[in-house]
């Protein structure tokens, strides 16, 4: 088996490409993003590990605008993510030039997995080891979308997912508990699902809104996410001591 | 052409080595020679073409001569070209460069829409042809269009050339004999027209380029181009157009020389 994950463009005998899934491992390892889309809202939500006391957070920001319309976030490393990210960029405003339209989600989200296939066949080049998460709303028609890539170059519209660091269990809660939502609710399934394994704090997520009026991506302040996540724990707290139930109250 | 080299324009080289030469056209006003060369290679945009937006659509219109020099090749050239159900574009210049780029901006609209699984606007498509056409610019290419089209923002009229030039507008009129369209054209033109007033508008418009521009002729075509795409309304020859808008009356002196005859 050693003999076949030198290259990225040597399949293994059963049909494996090595290089692919370890990148996919570099995804596992990274940090926790969460996407979720409503009605009229689409929400990016992604696990800060602490910050060092001395780092400016701005200049680390997780979640991404690729034009005015678009978001994304991304699970795996950073750097890959960046080169990606300009690349995207840079398409969303050639897309404008030619075509004299903003791309749709789906055509970003395409560009992208395109670059990602096209390192998996490609001498002398390695994957790039993310998965992202890409958000956002079609020009004229307005419709949400989420789309989710990974190292492989595949992609596929979700109402909504996770990546990265226990993806799986944060979809797992996703499946139980999503329905159709709007507005703040969206914003709240999101952080409740990141919530489910990163400590609780604003300190500890960061989030990004997009809506249908608005358009443009905003960031939540530390505040409200704070609000909002005591908000959560508020509602576990009832809900607990319903389950306990009335026998406990006098 | 006979010509003479370089070598032997005593004048200008006495006493100089001869220097490699090579053929000079033999005339002393070499500069206008070489824009005459360009002239009679350029062919001439020798058409009436015409296209505006109204309250119904966009209308577009066209002659049907081809003419080289003062001969009349044909009366029957199909100068507006169906690009796909929904879009058109007419032609003005060369008809091999007219015909071949529509067809391949046909091509590429439709790669856009099954790539896309939507269709491409009026401005992208118009787009893509002028930016095709500039990099082909300083080549000989001769295009003088007007691409017309309803898409998901409504009517849609733009007006491409061969310089790579690209505008978007309400009327548009190309061609040797747009002066005169433009006149007719501009002069019976409101937003608020029937499809039935804004067709006869262009069919007049045609028919009075074709009866003053030499190079203007044969059938003038209509199109309109609706919300579920385009429709030929007419084309009618503009010789019979000419009797439609000008009966001839007979003169109360012809009539009695006619009845004195018999």
């Amino acid at each position: 088996m050693a003999r076949y994950d030198r290259a990225i463009t040597v399949f293994s005998p059963d049909g494996h490409l090595f290089q692919v899934e370890y990148a996919l491992e570099a995804v596992r390892k990274g940090n926790a993003a969460v996407g979720v889309r409503g009605a009229d809202t689409v929400v990016l939500a992604v696990e800060k590990k602490s910050t060092p006391k001395l780092q400016d957070s701005r200049s680390a920001r997780k979640i991404v605008s690729l034009d005015n319309h678009i978001a994304l976030a991304c699970a795996g490393l950073k750097a890959d993510a960046r080169v990606l990210i300009n690349k995207a960029r840079i398409e969303c405003q050639s897309h404008r030039l030619t075509l004299e339209d903003p791309v749709t989600v789906e055509y970003i989200t395409r560009y992208i997995a395109g670059l990602q296939q096209k390192y998996t066949q490609s001498g002398g080049v390695r994957p790039f080891g993310l998965s992202t998460l890409i958000v956002g709303f079609d020009p004229y028609t307005r419709i949400p979308y989420l789309y989710q890539t990974d190292p492989s170059g595949t992609f596929s519209a979700w109402k909504a997912n996770a990546t990265g660091r226990n993806s799986n269990s944060i979809r797992e809660f996703l499946e139980k508990n999503y329905k159709e939502s709007s507005g703040p609710e969206t914003v709240k399934l999101a952080i409740r699902a990141l919530l489910e394994v990163v400590e609780s704090g604003g300190k500890n997520i960061e989030v990004a809104v997009m809506t249908r009026e608005e358009g443009g991506l905003r960031q939540l302040e530390e505040a409200e996410i704070d609000a909002i996540v005591a908000e959560i724990e508020a509602e576990k707290a009832a809900a607990e001591a319903a389950k306990k139930g009335p026998s406990k109250e006098t | 052409m006979p010509m003479i080299g370089f070598g032997s324009n005593s004048e200008m080289l006495d006493g100089f080595s001869s220097v490699p030469s090579f053929d000079l056209p033999r005339t002393t006003d070499f500069d206008g020679f070489q824009k005459e060369a360009v002239q009679m290679v350029k062919p001439a945009k020798g058409t009436t073409t015409l296209a505006f937006i109204f309250k119904g659509g966009v209308m577009v219109a066209a002659d049907s001569r081809a003419s080289m020099g003062g001969y009349i090749s044909s009366q029957s050239v199909k100068k507006i070209i169906e690009i796909n159900p929904y879009m058109l574009g007419t032609m003005a210049g060369g008809a091999a460069d007219c015909q071949f780029w529509h067809r391949n901006l046909g091509i590429k609209c439709r790669l856009h829409e099954l790539a896309n699984k939507r269709r491409i606007s009026v401005s992208g498509a118009s787009k893509l042809l002028a930016n095709m056409l500039y990099s082909y610019r300083g080549m000989g290419l001769s295009v003088g269009t007007m691409i017309a089209g309803w898409d998901e923002t409504g009517p849609g009229l733009y007006y491409v050339d061969n310089e790579g030039g690209r505008l978007k507008g309400d009327r548009f009129s190309v061609g040797s004999g747009s002066p005169y369209a433009y006149g007719v054209l501009d002069s019976g033109y409101k937003f608020d027209m029937s499809v039935e007033e804004a067709s006869e508008l262009a069919r007049r418009s045609i028919y009075h380029a074709t009866f003053r521009d030499g190079a203007s002729g044969g059938v003038a075509s209509v199109y309109h181009v609706g919300p579920k795409g385009w429709t030929k309304l007419s084309g009618d020859d503009v010789g019979e157009l000419h009797y439609h808008y000008y009966p001839v009356a007979p003169a109360t002196a012809e009539h009695e020389m006619v009845e004195a005859a018999e």
